[in-house]
């Protein structure tokens, strides 16, 4: 029989300050450390939700991003008419041959500018993206200058909202609708008819291919062909590797950053802990040598104590973890360097995310408390009674 | 044929040292006597006579360097740690000059603490911590925290504690050192009582002679060495 | 100095709490100061801009090409005193994570334009006369360990192909902030090797950096060059080069906004700790306190000892702290090699370093001088901690 719980967790409550602040210390560490998985989860979901299974992504070859991709309309059409291609309802084929430019939009809070996509699609362009809904407006009329624009984009830029215009490429384009792509990578871009958009910027070539397979499993041969055609020098990607590759760069920075600034801070939470710790089996010697004198062995007072600084961690994984949960309601809007676009995404907390966070706090508790406990344990019963 | 009363403690050639810097300081000599079983015996003498070691030593919470310590035909000197324990936990029962309960437990959970290293059931628990508490009259304050407590119920807790596994000794150290004359008093007659009524053997360290009246017995201590009065 | 005599022995008393307690400063200092040098780095292109330099881009975005013959036209324009062309190549060394900027630039005139760069006339002249020549920095150089003579392999993503440099010359910086993890090119095989491949993408180039005789007239001068090109096929944006860097940052301010709180995130982590450092310390002492309160010390001495003990630790941890910043900086940046190119811990990063552990010091010991202060003599001389 181990030394009772109500002995240990009565201890924490019997000074409250300082368990309020070893737990508060603890809290904001596990705070961070949550809200970079969150983030880093948000990032990912963005970009791999942004593909679907059955589609692919075609560029030139080498070109990583759509941005930097260049196709001409000769490739374009070979690769249109491959038999892997699917058929809509109505006949066409499920391929859209699109354009990619970036331009400079002003925000709405400030004057500051980004680069946004544009994206010049075909017509089954919007039936490819399944997730791609008009929430508000209507779509484009092809052969027109209107164009829709992605939630993100609506909210943050000038002139980005329904009924407002927009001018580049020497022409006034009106937004006629706002797509909610389900907090994807289409949320941060506009989208217009690829032809008039190709005739504004005098870009003859496409950027991109985007294909619906009519059998997932027919990848690899569509991709072999492809790449080993002699008169095209493209390469064929699924549509969900294509967008998580596109962000690799910023998802390794910010794990990257995310992960070395919690071993940081957990260190200070470690040894706020550890402080903690050795004062209280300092100050309850006494108590520690009438345990063992009562017959309670040394493993236990080691248990003890051990516990008594897990509950501190989980107490502090609690609170932050509850803290990082309120991170949900902001959306993070950052350049993507590789595709050098806006890209918006959210903090999403799962259930990895959770357990993680409070492993996170269970593992500080037991580095803090560790060596105190271990104290604890080696007194020896005639010195733990004498102390004062 | 008269039964023989029976040694509880044998004591033999015990010798104990401390460490202090560099030197040794021996406590105790190569001492050697026994005390009876239902026998209420104090140990007296002035500080650093060794009392509260030879104390520590019958009570299994320390180890002599040398010599043999029988309590009740076990040699507790060659115990390991553990079946020391263990040991304790069934054979000895703690009072201490400051009573030494858990602050944060309960007097009812003070005195239920050593139950929980047997095996007995909760509500086995629960019934003879109840009987402990009555029986040094402190039935209405089972669910009071020592802070909540004179210093005379918490000697009184920390009696009941002590006998709650009819332990085959019970060891006292100063225990009337923190109270007024008339708990002091009440404690005193209390522990009488669990010598002649439940034949509870007790060694009790003080330097009070007023105490010291209180036992059968008065062994004085001096430099480690045994002297007989009574 | 009997008061400070005490309040350094009782720093002392309890060394393994003191020790933690510095060491935990010493951490968290360490990597406030960190942070915030990483937020530098992240203005330093905008730093080191020069006032007396514009840039010139289309006005659509930077993705976007300016046709070369402007550059005629450009250079006429009063107060200008000279012009040059640079074009972001963005080729891959390897693998994408060895990044560094490439520009395809107009030899000739690109390096009067950036006195910064301090290259030996001699290896520019080697430079000059090698088309498929470059001129690499320091940083760059050293990271990768390239030197003179060497060939530079790059895999070509905007201008496709697999490109070859032999490097003719390593740059420094004039000054610590000069970023050398630059690569320069001619421009002139870029356009060459584009025609034989891509007819249409000849005679395009990225930005046009210009030089102006009066800084004050930047403004002006920018304005005259975009009325000259409006209505055409490529509008252009002319701003000072300080805007133009600085517009780069604010696209990812986000990250920098985020780096920034958490910087401030890691003070209020070690303030927890600090503060229950002092409250635990101080109610050991309270029958301490009050037997100097007995004595007839008063309730302001009793103060300024928690304060002075407070503050003495977090100054130890705080200069450990500063102290470290310079070293742990410096493994830093070799580890992130050409993403920062200029990562030096600023002045200013000190003062609020020692300002944050200032902070952390007096802050920590109000609450238990406070109580401390306040405690009733004999109360306090009964109380046992």
């Amino acid at each position: 029989m181990s030394v009772p719980l109500s002995y240990i967790w009565r201890n924490l409550a019997a000074r409250k300050l300082t368990t309020l602040l070893t737990a508060g210390g603890m809290a904001l560490v596990v705070f961070v450390f949550a809200t970079v998985l969150m983030l880093e989860e948000g990032l990912r979901k963005t970009l791999v939700e942004t593909g679907s299974p059955d589609n692919v992504v075609i560029t030139r070859h080498s070109a990583g991003t759509e941005v930097q991709s260049v196709i001409d309309r000769e490739q374009a059409a070979i690769v249109e008419n491959q038999p892997e291609v699917a058929y809509s309802t109505n006949g066409l084929r499920l391929a859209s041959k699109e354009t990619i430019v970036l331009i400079s939009l002003a925000k709405r809070s400030s004057d500051k500018a980004s680069n946004v996509l544009i994206r010049g699609v075909g017509q089954k362009g919007i039936e490819l993206r399944p997730q791609v809904e008009i929430a508000e407006g209507r779509m484009f009329r092809p052969g027109s200058t209107e164009i829709i624009a992605g939630k993100s984009v609506a909210e943050r830029y000038k002139g980005a909202g329904v009924g407002e215009t927009l001018r580049f490429g020497q022409r006034e384009w009106t937004v006629v609708g706002i797509m909610d792509a389900g907090k994807t990578g289409f949320d941060s871009e506009i989208w217009g008819d690829v032809d008039q958009l190709m005739q504004a910027f005098r870009r003859p070539v496409y950027s991109s291919v985007i294909l619906k397979l009519n059998d997932p499993a027919a990848f690899s041969e569509l991709k072999t062909r492809i790449e080993n055609d002699p008169r095209l020098t493209l390469e064929v990607k699924q549509e969900s590797v294509f967008y998580a590759e596109q962000s690799q760069l910023l998802a390794n920075f910010i794990r990257y950053l995310g992960m070395i600034l919690s071993i940081i801070f957990s260190v200070g939470a470690i040894i706020g802990a550890m402080i903690t710790m050795y004062a209280s089996v300092a100050n309850r010697a006494t108590e520690i040598g009438t345990l063992r004198a009562l017959g309670f062995r040394r493993k236990n007072i080691l248990a003890a104590f051990l516990l008594e600084a897990l509950m501190l961690g989980a107490a502090g994984g609690v609170v932050g973890l509850v803290l990082a949960s309120f991170m949900q309601f902001f959306t993070i809007s950052t350049m993507n360097w590789q595709s050098f676009s806006e890209l918006a995404f959210s903090f999403t907390l799962n259930g990895a995310i959770i357990i993680k966070s409070l492993a996170f706090a269970l593992i500080m508790g037991v580095a803090g408390g560790f060596l105190p406990a271990a104290r604890a344990a080696r007194l020896s019963i005639v010195d733990s009674l004498r102390a004062v | 044929m008269e039964n023989l009363p029976k040694p509880i403690v044998q004591i033999r050639q015990v010798t104990k040292s401390y460490h202090r810097g560099e030197q040794w300081v021996p406590v105790l000599t190569n001492i050697s006597f026994d005390i009876i079983s239902g026998e209420f015996i104090a140990l007296m003498g002035p500080s650093g006579s060794g009392k509260s070691t030879l104390l520590n030593l019958i009570a299994g919470i320390d180890k002599p360097d040398s010599g043999s310590l029988k309590v009740n035909g076990i040699d507790i000197a060659t115990l390991s740690e553990a079946d020391l324990a263990d040991w304790r936990a069934a054979n000895v029962g703690f009072i201490f000059q400051f009573y030494n309960l858990m602050p944060v437990l309960t007097a009812f959970e003070n005195v239920e603490l050593p139950l929980l290293l047997t095996r007995l059931s909760r509500g086995e628990r629960r019934e003879r911590v109840e009987l402990a508490l009555s029986m040094v009259g402190l039935t209405d304050r089972v669910e009071h925290y020592p802070s909540e407590l004179s210093g005379g119920q918490q000697q009184r807790v920390a009696i009941a504690r002590a006998f709650i596994t009819d332990p085959v000794i019970l060891v006292a150290d100063e225990p009337t050192g923190d109270l007024d004359r008339a708990s002091a008093n009440e404690i005193l007659a209390m522990l009488e009582r669990l010598n002649s009524e439940m034949g509870k053997t007790i060694i009790m360290v003080t330097h009070d002679p007023h105490a010291a009246k209180s036992a059968h017995l008065i062994r004085h201590l001096e430099k480690g060495e045994l002297d007989v009065t009574n | 100095m009997h008061f400070l005599k005490l309040i350094l022995r009782n720093t002392l008393r309890h060394k393994l709490r003191t020790s933690l307690t510095v060491l935990g400063l010493v951490v968290a200092i360490l990597a406030f100061g960190l942070l915030r040098t990483v937020v530098d780095a992240w203005y330093a292109g905008a730093e080191g801009a020069s006032s007396a330099r514009l840039v010139t881009r289309n006005a659509i975005s930077l993705v976007f090409p300016l046709p070369i013959n402007y550059q005629e036209r450009i250079r006429r324009i009063q107060g200008i005193t000279a012009i040059s062309h640079a074009s972001w190549f963005g080729g891959v060394y390897v693998t994408p994570k060895n990044f560094f900027p490439q520009f395809a630039v107009d030899a000739k005139t690109y390096f009067s334009l950036y006195p910064e760069y301090l290259i030996p006339p001699a290896d520019m002249k080697a430079f000059l006369t090698d088309r498929k020549g470059c001129v690499i920095g320091r940083k760059l150089a050293n990271t990768y360990g390239f030197k003179i003579g060497d060939t530079i392999p790059l895999r070509g993503t905007i201008y496709p192909g697999a490109w070859s440099f032999t490097v003719r010359a390593i740059y420094d910086g004039a000054e610590a902030g000069t970023d050398t993890s630059q690569f320069f090119f001619h421009w002139d095989y870029l356009n060459e090797t584009m025609k034989k491949a891509v007819a249409r993408r000849t005679d395009w180039i990225g930005v046009y950096v210009i030089e102006i005789s009066d800084p004050d007239r930047a403004a002006e001068i920018s304005t005259e060059v975009d009325a000259m090109f409006r209505n055409s096929l490529a509008e252009t944006l002319t701003e000072t080069e300080k805007a133009f860097q600085l517009g780069f940052v604010s696209m990812t301010e986000a990250i920098v906004v985020a780096i920034r709180i958490v910087s401030f995130l890691v003070i209020f982590i070690i303030l927890a700790v600090m503060a229950n450092t002092m409250a635990m310390t101080a109610r050991e002492r309270i029958a301490e306190y009050a037997t100097l309160k007995a004595l007839g010390f008063g309730p302001y001495f009793l103060a300024g000892l928690i304060y002075g003990e407070s503050l003495a630790i977090a100054l130890a941890g705080g200069v450990l702290g500063i102290l470290l910043t310079f070293p742990v900086a410096d493994r830093f940046s070799e580890q992130v090699g050409t993403l920062f190119p200029v990562f030096g811990v600023s002045l200013e990063t000190i003062y609020m370093q020692a300002a944050a552990a200032i902070a952390v010091g007096i802050t920590a010991a109000i609450l238990p001088a406070f109580r401390a202060a306040r405690v009733p003599i004999v109360e306090g001389l009964r109380s046992i901690g």
